[in-house]
């Protein structure tokens, strides 16, 4: 690692941000490197200084009386007096109309569900993908191969994830890595388009049937989350969202769909 | 929302955090009275979106991006120049020259630190006082400046390093009048 990323790197070792392999990597670099070593005890000196000083402001009491009257007001303003309840009768029975009618399209789309642990679990891919290039912990096993790859992973996890190099369409791949998500062991292979790093994050799924691929944007990065063959994907990255979408969809070209039992 | 229910709700879930609020406010427009303008605009704008705030999220980070916001608006409407200082991307290193970290420990005075972190870019002097004074994660700091977390960790690194150089330059000043 080198003193530039290490001088970075040590703020996050400073605030107890780092993942594992961040830490020992940092902690190695500075037990190697005098000056890093030193510009590190200078951050936990500055630190300390800002500790001991008390710097923060807390609210005068003015203006702890001021704002609760203030907001008694403007209560009271948002309270409706009797002349205008009526037209807000009028004006709340439309919106209601409209709402009911926009709640049933809303229903008719598929995929509107999104419970809230997709939303965390949105999050932890994110800081996952971020903390992997932060770190520099892209991949466990560097290799284009898939063939290479994809033996990797044996004995490593419980289920055998395949493993594809899309490098003839402009998806490279670079390699693969274990990753702890969602309360269990993942896959990760990583790709390469042109500057932009792609993780995709593959476990046996919960549910029993497919579903279709997810949009989402979080933090500035995309997401695409989908559900096939008893296995659940999803693909982080800063690429935009529509050559996302291609590798996706090469990926999802390349695994079979769930039998249907009938 | 009934009304009553609704500011009831509001100042418990809002106001334990408005040290908090004033705290930032304060640093970011370096100034009593605005500071105290700012937040009582910014506890009314979250009062107006309140309904929208759901009750598991935490009530700190949401008001402090409020109060961020607020105190934005109002720099661009009263100081802007200050929000034009062009940030400086490069990321140096250590210099060799400066900073025993015994003169930080010996002569760091409160005035001192006070000044040097105030003149700080507003860009540093926000994560430094989400990071030191509010103690956030860089989860809570990224979506408060709603910027990815490498962000804040590259940020929050340039505003100390910054603010140790000018802190140990200040003390070789001062050693050698």
């Amino acid at each position: 690692m080198s003193c530039q990323r290490t001088q970075e790197l040590m703020h996050g070792y400073l605030d107890g941000e780092l993942d594992l392999t961040g830490s020992l990597e940092v902690e190695q670099h500075m037990q190697e490197c005098l000056i890093c070593a030193r510009a590190y005890r200078n951050q936990t000196a500055l630190r300390s200084a800002l500790k001991d000083i008390s710097l923060y402001y807390p609210a005068p009491a003015k203006l702890r009386k001021r704002v609760r009257s203030a907001l008694r007001q403007t209560n009271k303003a948002e309270t409706p007096s009797r002349a205008t309840a009526w037209r807000l009768l009028t004006v709340g029975a439309s919106l209601a109309c409209a709402l009911l009618i926009a709640f049933v399209i809303w229903s008719a789309l598929p995929g509107r569900f999104t419970p809230s642990r997709d939303e965390l679990l949105a999050q932890e891919i994110v800081s996952d993908h971020v903390r992997s290039l932060m770190v520099n912990h892209l991949t466990d096993v560097a290799s284009s191969d898939q063939h290479t790859v994809k033996p990797w992973f044996d004995g490593k996890i419980d289920f055998a994830p395949q493993v594809w190099d899309f490098s003839d369409q402009g998806y490279l791949l670079v390699g693969g890595r274990l990753e702890y998500l969602n309360n269990r062991t993942a896959a990760a292979l990583v790709y390469q388009r042109q500057k932009h790093f792609i993780n995709v994050f593959i476990w046996p799924s919960e549910q029993s049937s497919d579903s279709e691929s997810q949009l989402m944007a979080r933090q500035g990065y995309n997401l695409i989350h989908w559900t096939r063959g008893g296995m659940t994907y999803w693909a982080v990255s800063d690429l935009n969202s529509s050559e996302l979408e291609k590798l996706t969809r090469l990926i999802q070209n390349q695994t079979p769909p769930r039998q249907q039992s009938r | 929302m009934q009304t009553q229910n609704k500011l009831a709700s509001f100042e418990e879930a809002v106001l334990p955090h408005l040290d908090a609020a004033y705290n930032l406010a304060r640093w970011l427009t370096r100034n009593e009275t605005d500071a105290e303008d700012v937040v009582q605009e910014a506890t009314l704008r979250a009062f107006r979106y309140f309904g929208g705030f759901h009750h598991d999220r935490e009530g700190r980070p949401w008001l402090l991006g409020i109060v961020r916001n607020t105190c934005y608006t109002w720099m661009q409407q009263n100081r802007a120049q200050e929000l034009l200082i062009p940030l400086d991307e490069s990321h140096d290193l250590e210099s060799q020259d400066l900073s025993p970290e015994a003169l930080l420990q010996q002569s760091a005075d409160s005035l001192m630190v006070r000044q040097a972190l105030e003149e700080l870019p507003v860009e540093f002097r926000e994560v430094m006082v989400l990071r030191e004074l509010e103690g956030m994660s860089y989860k809570e700091i990224a979506g408060i400046i709603d910027l990815p977390l490498g962000t804040v960790m590259s940020r929050l690194a340039r505003a100390r390093k910054r603010l140790q150089k000018s802190l140990t330059s200040q003390m070789h000043a001062e050693a050698q009048s």
